[in-house]
């Protein structure tokens, strides 16, 4: 492998696992805080594209979709939240997991009702349909670029909310003990309700930023909901800088492994480390409580 | 807590990879109408292939009123998911308990190979619209199974012969880790022949193709051969486009990796590249004219190759059920009146071989966009006529 190959395979790394980050932050964020697995998070990701996709078709403007389907996913992560999940915070994964499964059915439907069965088009911002030379030998879609970019802020943000802000104060003591945070005057119900927001908005990025580069269609979520799960469980559940680092390592290790191993051993290669890691520390890399 | 959280997320992670099957339920049985189990890939990313499958075979039903040799007809849906073990299941239930006559509807070869030996074995008919495993055209090959649409090496084949004959040097193969990949690739190296600048597998499924996008370009092919159907074939595609590499390498691919259940999904970024198939929606003849305003009419969408096969499956049946009185019970004499069967295939002309696998004119097409600015495939050259596939050979028809 040639310096400039490596370099780029490098970034192809650094560029899926930034985008598997987007995904799984929500889902470890509210995996952590509520002790909620939502497997509809994969189901927002697909409406957030879907949203994006039909925004941009009619104006044109990749910002405008951004700008409208984002807070829209957002929305309707919040009326999934007050219509159904809410009821289930406090029951069994089992029960979690039959539920939102049911859930990733019906949003599959709805969603095949609406757009139909056919993969939706999705075209590149005019600006990032470029790519760029960023080394002697090496050019780069602008676009993955920007996905890069864009987790990388996301990531950071997410910090400076969560350990410097008083509304992240709030989410880390409604995580650490939720009895006590409510007795001490947190409004521990908004808190879970804005956080469930925040995630879903981060999984309608998440599938906008996918949208362009990959297809837009029913069921895409769920092999990206797979990856963020592995992601999670390896990141330690509840983790920002977890899933960060996670995210990371998953989008390396399938890079290099499917370029450098046979394919069947590439595309285990990820289960294989999660696999080793639970082994080696079974609550993930870095676990937040308990 | 995070102890047993990890462990729920770890079994929720086994619950999406593995759920069980969702067959659509069924009607108790009866004497009267013929029972056809529609095996199929309704879900997940590659869904989409299922649905355009079921839609065009259902039209070719309403093309024959709704009714196969004069008989009514009850289709019973399943879905696979694209997974052979679930495919097995469901195929296993359609015979118990449904007691399906004909299975037919699978997408991937992967899924026939799990599914298709439970149904020969019980004494049903394989007929398949899509799938077309090179296990089934040689050795496996059964009086009660039967592929109308094409076996997976044989538009490979067909590339194969058009890069050769234009002295294309240097192809690089890109295709999926399954038995359908495998035979694509392979019928592709029987008539190539040249020196190749790389062969990729890939996991089935994969999402992002941007590590093995890298190598091929520093692998400077003078071309690439990609099979990658349904959402795979979109995402390759997109990608490959963006990489910037579709002005200095041209893709060449058979139609499932090329045709309208790709095509819509990437807008014009294929404008340019070429397919192998046995059929366009550009034919010129009355019955695939009479198709394509049907199938516009009906779902507001072109059909792709898959639907052609879909719409002729169903067409066939019906052919070779009227031959005898709509007798499916005398498996004997449906086996022989599929063998000989004659009908109005959109294709233009079709024959099965000996081994019941279609014999098929093999054209080269290029994406263009149509009047209405669509991308679509045109028909070109006729690579090769009356194309058998490789493995006929092989079989012992008993």
């Amino acid at each position: 492998m040639t310096t400039a190959l490596l370099i780029e395979q490098g970034l192809n790394g650094l560029q899926l696992g930034v985008q598997l980050f987007l995904m799984a932050a929500g889902l470890t964020l509210v995996f952590g805080i509520m002790n909620m697995i939502n497997l509809t998070h994969g189901s927002l990701f697909m409406v957030g594209a879907f949203l994006a996709a039909t925004v941009l078709a009619h104006t044109g403007s990749f910002v405008l979709a951004l700008v409208v389907a984002v807070p829209a996913t957002a929305l309707a992560g919040l009326v999934l939240e007050a219509a159904v999940l809410r009821r289930f915070y406090g029951r069994s994964h089992l029960d979690q997991v039959l539920v939102t499964f049911g859930l990733i059915m019906v949003i599959n439907e709805l969603t095949r009702m609406v757009w139909g069965n056919v993969p939706v088009p999705m075209a590149l911002p005019q600006v990032l349909s470029g790519a760029v030379t960023i080394y002697p030998g090496v050019t780069y879609p602008s676009f993955r670029l920007a996905i890069l970019a864009v987790g990388l802020l996301v990531a950071l943000g997410l910090y400076v909310v969560v350990v410097h802000t008083r509304v992240g104060m709030w989410v880390r003591a409604g995580a650490s003990d939720r009895a006590m945070a409510s007795a001490m005057g947190v409004n521990v119900g908004l808190v879970f309700s804005l956080v469930f927001a925040a995630g879903a908005a981060l999984a309608g990025l998440a599938g906008i930023m996918a949208g362009p580069i990959s297809a837009v269609q029913v069921g895409m979520g769920e092999p990206v909901l797979i990856l963020a799960l592995v992601v999670t469980v390896i990141g330690g559940i509840g983790s920002i800088k977890g899933a960060l680092i996670a995210a990371v390592l998953i989008g390396l290790a399938d890079t290099f492994g499917r370029v450098l191993l046979p394919p069947a051993l590439g595309s285990m290669i990820i289960f294989m480390m999660m696999a080793a890691i639970l082994a080696w520390r079974p609550r993930g890399l870095f676990p937040v409580h308990g | 807590m995070t102890m047993i959280a990890s462990r729920a997320a770890t079994a929720a992670l086994v619950v999406m990879c593995g759920v069980a099957a969702l067959a659509l339920p069924h009607a108790a049985r009866a004497d009267e109408p013929i029972k056809i189990g529609f095996l199929s890939t309704f879900s997940g990313p590659q869904g989409q292939l299922g649905q355009e499958l079921f839609d065009a075979f259902n039209l070719g039903l309403k093309s024959t009123g709704g009714t196969l040799g004069g008989r009514k007809v009850e289709l019973i849906q399943g879905d696979d998911q694209a997974k052979p073990d679930v495919g097995r299941q469901v195929a296993d239930k359609m015979i118990e308990s449904d007691h399906v006559q004909i299975l037919t509807g699978i997408v991937f070869s992967n899924v026939m190979l799990a599914a298709a030996k439970p149904t020969l074995d019980a004494g049903a008919f394989v007929f398949s619209i899509n799938a077309g495993p090179s296990q089934y055209a040689g050795k496996l090959c059964h009086p009660h199974y039967f592929n109308e649409s094409f076996q997976n090496d044989m538009l490979a084949e067909a590339m194969g012969i058009y890069l050769r004959e234009n002295s294309v040097k240097r192809v690089y193969l890109m295709a999926p880790n399954y038995p359908a990949g495998k035979d694509f690739l392979a019928g592709l190296k029987r008539t190539y022949k040249g020196e190749l600048a790389g062969e990729v597998y890939t996991a089935f499924g994969q999402l992002d193709y941007a590590a093995e996008i890298a190598q091929l370009r520093a692998a400077d092919p003078g071309a690439v051969f990609f099979f990658y159907p349904g959402g795979m074939g979109i995402n390759f595609v997109k990608q490959y486009a963006q990489a910037g590499l579709m002005d200095k390498v041209r893709l060449y691919g058979p139609s499932f990796s090329l045709d309208q259940t790709i095509l819509p999904g990437i807008g014009d970024a294929a404008v340019g590249s070429f397919a192998s198939t046995f059929w366009t929606e550009d034919f010129d003849n009355a019955a695939s004219k009479k198709f394509v305003a049907d199938f516009e009419a009906a779902y507001g969408r072109l059909p792709s190759t898959y639907a052609s096969a879909a719409y002729d499956g169903a067409r066939i049946l019906d052919a070779a059920l009227k031959a005898i009185g709509g007798r499916i019970e005398d498996k004997d004499a449906f086996q022989k009146a599929l063998e000989s069967v004659k009908f109005d295939s959109i294709r233009g002309h079709f024959k099965f071989n000996t081994n019941h696998y279609p014999i098929m004119d093999s054209y080269l097409s290029e994406v263009i966009k149509d009047a209405k600015g669509r991308p679509t495939l045109k028909r070109l050259e006729l690579i090769k006529a009356d194309q058998a596939d490789s493995y006929a050979a092989e079989c012992a028809m008993k």
